[in-house]
């Protein structure tokens, strides 16, 4: 363990500062990209605006909103290619739909559906997982197998600052050192698990630095700054992806709603405390660097809002709209054949039905 | 390998070889199961001849090591693993329940999970505390799990290579008192499949209803009351899950009595469970309620006093004498 490598554990790296500067001596993004990133985050930001209305209607039973996060969200996607496995969590809506997967089929689980919407095979994005940390445990299980199989899969996965005291957070960073899986542990250390804090959850240097009790590299990065989260992920992917094994890297940023619609932050936190995160927003460095630069006018900016306003009517159209659940369907899916029993049950689910509807 | 004696943990060895052997996706990992060969050896050899990509040790984490197989699952492979020892399950008991049994149903069927669990479980070896929990009501309370307790050496073989086989995740229930006891088995002849149980005695007077370490109790219970002039049949389960109503019914139907043996606490157990499902289906073919012999409401004892703990031959019998019979005369 170098100086340099307990150094990158604990202090955030950082490409473009809050005032949307570039950091001394950090390379030129590419404008291109960089634009591109833009409208990924503004999309993020409109569908995590348009789900709270949603819950505000009644459409969605609940939203876990990653308003603040957006650069975490867009940045884990954009550096995965299309064999490469995400691992998303309650709050990660936006990070799949950044993947590419339909944000009306994300938001089945959400509109009170008992199952994920999409297919984890088709996306190569698993169930977002409601328990704690149990899904980074799959993740590592998809890394080393596809490792078995000769293949350079590479599997992020994702989780938050309350994750990493869970059990599992710690047997699948360990079980990843050990068997070198290609896995890139992205923990969003938004400061708070519900209400519970930040310092009530660890006093170590960082959650990054935890890395190092299990032999691999943490890096910890500016959570709110799109360029470097890039950057620090891309690199944890290119080190999975060529045999080097798995990286944890930390995100420092901030969860600027209340853990659900359902939930009061006024009761744990300061307005003060929200405000001074205000400025950190992940949107508005990469506009006013754009902008600076020349890459981003009025033009380009009505352009993406208004694609992005096209994203949120659909999503408003088709939240809910689908076929009505079908109540037969609880059975159907619990073995890949219906045990005896389970279709006995069916049988008198829909005679009650049948019963109703005569 | 055909035919010959085996014990039960050669059986369950020949099963992983011959799975290993004919499908390339299978792979088998837990705790002291490469090198070593298992602490009851049931994986003796498979790391020398399958190599360690197909056969290995993992870090000292059950959680760990359900949580990993279901990721490779979701990518393509057929983890068997092992837990240590039936009480050395628990810390997987969240992989298990939230995520090895649902994940079919959460993905509307997209994602199928063939791992099989194999748990040595159960009693009667003088082991220490934590050693020989029956915790099979745990995951048969579990929808989505499939749960297999073999009795006889040729279904430990037949019944772990139709788990292997399968879509669905299975509990595997090995009953560590017989790991080394021999018999007779035949691997190239094909057992009933998962969800059938068997007759294995037929009996006229009562039924007794077992599965895992209790069936061949039962039968010496069964062989005892015949030289007291008492007909009994015993029905192996095979499987807890899928339960199958009809074999046992049929014979309870038959014979009118009917007493389930288990060595698990009898409280809020499958015994009770059988029980219940026989009272509802078989009522007016019954002349008496049907009894439980159980384990005690009590942890598993230590070596010294678990012979009063297991179901015997004389409690299964004091059981059977109180099936009403002077109504029948």
């Amino acid at each position: 363990m170098s100086a340099g490598q307990l150094k990158a554990a604990i202090t955030p790296a950082r490409l473009l500062d809050e005032t949307g500067r570039l950091v001394r001596g950090a390379p030129k993004p590419d404008a291109e990209a960089l634009a591109e990133g833009y409208r990924k985050l503004v999309f993020a930001r409109r569908l995590n605006e348009q789900c709270g209305a949603l819950v505000r209607q009644g459409r969605l039973a609940v939203y876990p909103s990653s308003r603040g996060q957006e650069a975490c969200q867009v940045a884990c996607a954009s550096v995965l290619s299309d064999g490469d496995w995400l691992f998303p969590t309650y709050r990660d809506t936006a990070a799949i739909a950044a993947r590419g997967v339909d944000p009306v089929e994300v938001l089945t689980l959400l509109s009170g559906d008992w199952h994920c919407g999409y297919d984890p095979n088709e996306h190569k994005v698993a169930p977002q997982a409601t328990p704690l940390a149990t899904q980074l445990l799959h993740a590592v299980g998809v890394g080393h197998a596809a490792r078995l199989k000769g293949e350079d899969t590479v599997v992020m996965a994702l989780c938050g600052d309350g994750a990493t005291s869970e059990g599992d957070f710690h047997e699948a960073c360990n079980f990843a050192a050990v068997f070198r899986a290609p896995v890139v542990f992205f923990v969003q250390n938004n400061k708070y698990a519900i209400s519970v804090p930040l310092a009530r959850q660890s006093v170590a240097p960082s959650l990054a630095a935890k890395a190092i009790g299990y032999g691999m590299p943490g890096v910890r990065v500016d959570g709110n700054d799109l360029p470097a989260l890039e950057k620090v992920l891309g690199e944890a992917v290119a080190r999975a992806r060529a045999g080097e094994g798995p990286t944890l890297v930390e995100a420092d940023t901030y969860r600027v709603e209340s853990h659900t619609n359902a939930d009061d932050a006024s009761r744990y936190r300061t307005d003060d405390e929200v405000t001074e995160w205000l400025p950190r927003d992940p949107l508005l460095r990469v506009k006013t660097y754009l902008t600076a630069v020349g890459a981003l006018d009025d033009a380009r900016e009505r352009e993406i809002h208004a694609a992005a306003e096209e994203m949120a009517a659909a999503v408003r159209a088709g939240v809910g709209a689908g076929s009505p659940a079908d109540p037969g369907e609880i059975f159907a899916h619990v073995y890949s054949t219906p045990t005896p029993q389970l279709a006995r049950q069916r049988a008198a689910l829909r005679a009650e039905l049948d019963a109703e509807e005569a | 390998m055909s035919a010959g004696k085996l014990t039960m943990a050669q059986a369950i060895n020949a099963a992983l070889r011959d799975a290993l052997a004919e499908d390339s996706s299978v792979v088998v990992f837990g705790e002291d199961v490469a090198q070593l060969g298992g602490v009851f050896r049931v994986t003796d050899g498979l790391h020398r001849e399958f190599g360690e990509s197909r056969v290995f040790d993992t870090p000292l984490a059950e959680s760990g090591i359900v949580g990993m197989a279901v990721g490779m699952a979701m990518n393509g492979l057929r983890p068997v693993v092992e837990m240590q020892f039936d009480a050395f399950a628990y810390p997987a008991f969240e992989q298990i329940v939230s995520h090895v049994a649902k994940l079919g149903n959460r993905t509307r069927g997209k994602v199928r999970l063939p791992i099989v669990i194999r748990i040595p479980y159960a009693g009667g070896i003088g082991g220490v505390e934590h050693h020989c929990d029956s915790s099979e009501a745990y995951y048969a309370h579990t929808p989505g799990l499939t749960v297999v307790a073999p009795a006889t050496n040729a279904d430990a073989y037949g019944l772990l290579r139709a788990a292997i086989a399968g879509s669905d995740p299975v509990i595997f229930l090995e009953p560590k008192k017989h790991y080394f006891s021999k018999e007779e088995v035949d691997v190239a002849i094909p057992v009933p499949p998962i969800g059938r149980a068997v007759v294995r005695r037929r009996g006229n007077d009562a039924t007794l209803i077992a599965y895992g370490p209790s069936v061949p109790v039962a039968l010496a219970a069964a062989d005892q009351a015949a030289t007291e002039g008492r007909d009994l049949g015993v029905v192996d389960l095979r499987s807890i899950v899928p339960f199958d109503d009809e074999t046992v019914c049929a014979e309870v139907r038959r014979t009118g009595r009917a007493v389930v043996v288990a060595e698990a606490p009898g409280f809020a157990s499958v015994a009770s469970e059988i029980a219940a499902r026989v009272g509802e289906q078989c009522f007016h073919h019954l002349e008496a309620p049907v009894r439980r012999v159980t384990g005690f409401d009590v942890p598993y004892p230590a070596p010294k006093l678990e012979h009063h703990f297991l179901p015997g031959v004389d409690r299964i019998l004091d059981a059977v004498d109180t099936l009403q019979w002077e109504d029948a005369a």
